[in-house]
């Protein structure tokens, strides 16, 4: 609760802690700076280049997923028995970078996180993307993507029903949910704000697509009252959301007898790396963008630290995850289980196992410094370090648990083809075009919550 | 019958605090049929406009139950009714395999409630509205904070309120066409 009274008059810049928003700022100039890089006329060379490039990469998934319905997944590396490669891989690191968002929007806010309120915006269309590109996996890793629509229960002619026992379904339950309901809670906090463009837009066609989408929204007691009365039950809902989403994806693996994945360290595990893997992004993408748009006002030190500082715990567990599946491996005395580990640490994906341990165990630890807590560009060093471990770790656990099971006759190896690649980056495409779309056209910080962080907002009774 | 032809009177002021001193007075005079209009939410303006109450969190519970109902009674038909499989010797009914789903369509339920019934009950959408005729009420949607006294409410009659809203020390006073 140190954030607890974000309204006292910001001694900031001078004191140790660096306050939440730099000070000077009034309603009308917080409104109108970040109201501008949406609504002001031509778009920078910048912003062109960047999703220029996105454009193009984004082609390149849609040609490779072209490809891959021509063809079938035989382009892809995956065989018996590594029979779950990238798509997999790629699926589960996508969503939990999506966690992140709704860890902030949702849990920040039920802690009465102030802090959160200048990142809340970009984190939680950040967790769309990133929905949106993991989605794009399972989706295509089915073998015919065109029958797809048979994973959800509807009345059919062949009168046939999904099975219900199977954990792949409760996951296709768990991600359609986290869809819908995280653009839920985006589309409710963009409202009031969505009606501030429309107020303030110079065109016609932009005042009417923003009044359009604000829904006639004027700012009323009343609705401000039931609006605050939804937003915290959103957020106390999407909280146990969120775990549930990360513990269903573990289940995929958890509930298969395959050693590496029968655990129960599962849920918790998957979990914890989500988070670490979400803040990893947001700070990823905040560094970068609080530079390019000149909001290191609103976007503060203070934010960085604290994403830090949460990163870093996360990864604590997370390392303490990987250290209690190696003792369990040693402590059951199962013989599975304990070659298991001895062929990540030392088979022929020890490389994988090596970097990873790298990425997510040692390379945080510089978090402990608060040098590098207070220096954007590090700390966007050892972020980048989080992803790429974070990717690792899914590749470890997907690859190396099926290419050496229970029956050394059918041992195999995984090798990733061209078009597992394209596909991968070609889903880095979609995000960062996503992204660069959305702070073209809607506001990447919460313009009316930020009102409510200013000293003048402060109302006695 | 009373025909009004304006929707109310609209009082604008600078800063929050200005308006929920006018909000308070405003009721304390008598009026009830009122709002007041703010860019962001300010806790003691609803309480100084006499609204205290919402069934949203009534809207909610009651979406997130049929959620949970309709979710476990889908699973339970087509597992048990419209299409049993063996599998494993699982009984039909294998409570504990449906409970993921069972989940997933309660908080989806209670999440579609709680947008759709804020949305609902607030009366949204509404592209048109009255208010939106005041070329400065633009501004409350930046930093000015309106009062508005309805041309509903009892007490109104377009002098007097005008004469009770100047003595709350308003930047302006506008008509509201109806």
């Amino acid at each position: 609760m140190a954030d607890k009274d974000p309204n006292e008059p910001v001694p900031a810049r001078t004191s140790v802690k660096p306050g939440i928003i730099a000070p000077g700022y009034t309603f009308a100039s917080v409104t109108d700076k970040i109201s501008h890089i949406v609504l002001r006329k031509g778009t920078s060379s910048g912003w062109l280049v960047g999703f220029g490039i996105a454009f193009v990469l984004v082609n390149m998934l849609f040609y490779s997923l072209g490809w891959l319905f021509v063809k079938g997944i035989g382009i892809w590396g995956v065989n018996a028995p590594v029979g779950w490669g990238f798509a997999i891989i790629n699926f589960v690191w996508w969503i939990g970078i999506g966690h992140a968002g709704t860890l902030i929007s949702a849990i920040l806010l039920l802690l009465r996180q102030s802090w959160r309120t200048s990142i809340n915006r970009f984190a939680e269309a950040m967790t769309l993307f990133a929905v949106a590109s993991a989605g794009v996996f399972p989706l295509v890793h089915v073998g015919r993507p065109w029958l797809a629509y048979w994973l959800f229960p509807y009345p059919n002619t062949m009168s046939l029903w999904p099975q219900f026992r199977s954990p792949l379904l409760w996951d296709v339950f768990a991600v359609s949910t986290y869809a819908l309901v995280s653009l839920l809670f985006w589309y409710v906090g963009l409202i009031p704000d969505l009606s501030t463009l429309r107020d303030r837009a110079g065109t016609n066609f932009a005042r009417h697509t923003y009044g359009m989408l604000a829904m006639g929204w004027r700012g009323s007691a009343r609705h401000w009252h039931r609006y605050e009365t939804a937003s915290l039950l959103l957020a106390g809902l999407a909280t146990p959301l969120v775990v549930s989403v990360h513990t269903v994806v573990s289940f995929d693996f958890a509930v298969s007898v395959v050693p590496g994945w029968h655990s129960t360290i599962f849920p918790p595990y998957f979990v914890a790396g989500a988070i670490y893997a979400g803040f990893a992004m947001v700070i990823t993408l905040a560094v970068p963008i609080r530079w390019a748009y000149n909001l290191e006002d609103f976007i503060t030190m203070r934010h960085l630290q604290n994403m830090a500082k949460v990163m870093l715990a996360a990864g604590l567990i997370v390392g303490y995850g990987y250290m209690t599946e190696i003792f369990m491996a040693w402590y059951a005395e199962n013989q599975y289980d304990a070659f298991m580990i001895k062929n990540r640490m030392t088979g022929p994906y020890a490389w994988a196992f090596w970097s990873l341990m790298l990425c997510n165990i040692l390379a945080p630890q510089m978090l402990w410094f608060q040098k590098v807590r207070n220096t954007p560009l590090f700390l966007f060093g050892v972020a980048l370090f989080v992803n790429v471990g974070m990717w690792l770790e899914r590749f470890v656990i997907v690859v190396t648990s099926l290419h050496r099971d229970y029956l050394p006759s059918s041992w195999g190896m995984y090798y990733p083809t061209r078009w597992d690649i394209s596909t991968y980056i070609g889903s880095m495409g979609l995000f960062v075009a996503l992204l660069f779309l959305f702070l073209r056209v809607l506001p990447m910080i919460s313009i009316f919550e930020m009102r409510t962080l200013l000293p003048e907002a402060e109302v006695k009774d | 019958m009373k025909r009004f032809t304006i929707y109310g009177l609209l009082a604008e002021f600078n800063s929050p605090q200005e308006l929920v001193d006018a909000a308070q007075k405003a009721h304390s005079a008598g009026y009830r049929c009122m709002d007041a209009y703010s860019p962001f939410p300010i806790e003691e303006l609803d309480h100084a406009i006499g609204f205290h109450h919402t069934r949203l969190p009534l809207v909610v519970l009651i979406g997130g139950i049929l959620g949970c109902l309709g979710g476990y009674a889908l699973q339970y038909w087509v597992s048990v009714i419209a299409y049993p499989v063996n599998i494993g010797g699982k009984p039909y009914q294998s409570w504990p395999n449906f409970i993921p789903v069972t989940f997933e369509t309660t908080i989806l339920g209670a999440a579609l409630a709680a947008v759709l019934g804020m949305l609902a009950l607030n009366g949204l959408p509404m592209p048109y509205h009255p208010l939106f005729n005041v070329p400065g009420f633009a501004m409350a949607s930046r930093d000015k904070f309106f009062l508005c006294i309805e041309s509903g409410d009892e007490k109104f009659d377009v002098v007097s309120t005008y004469q009770f809203l100047e003595g709350l020390k308003p930047a302006e006073i506008s008509e509201v066409p109806n």
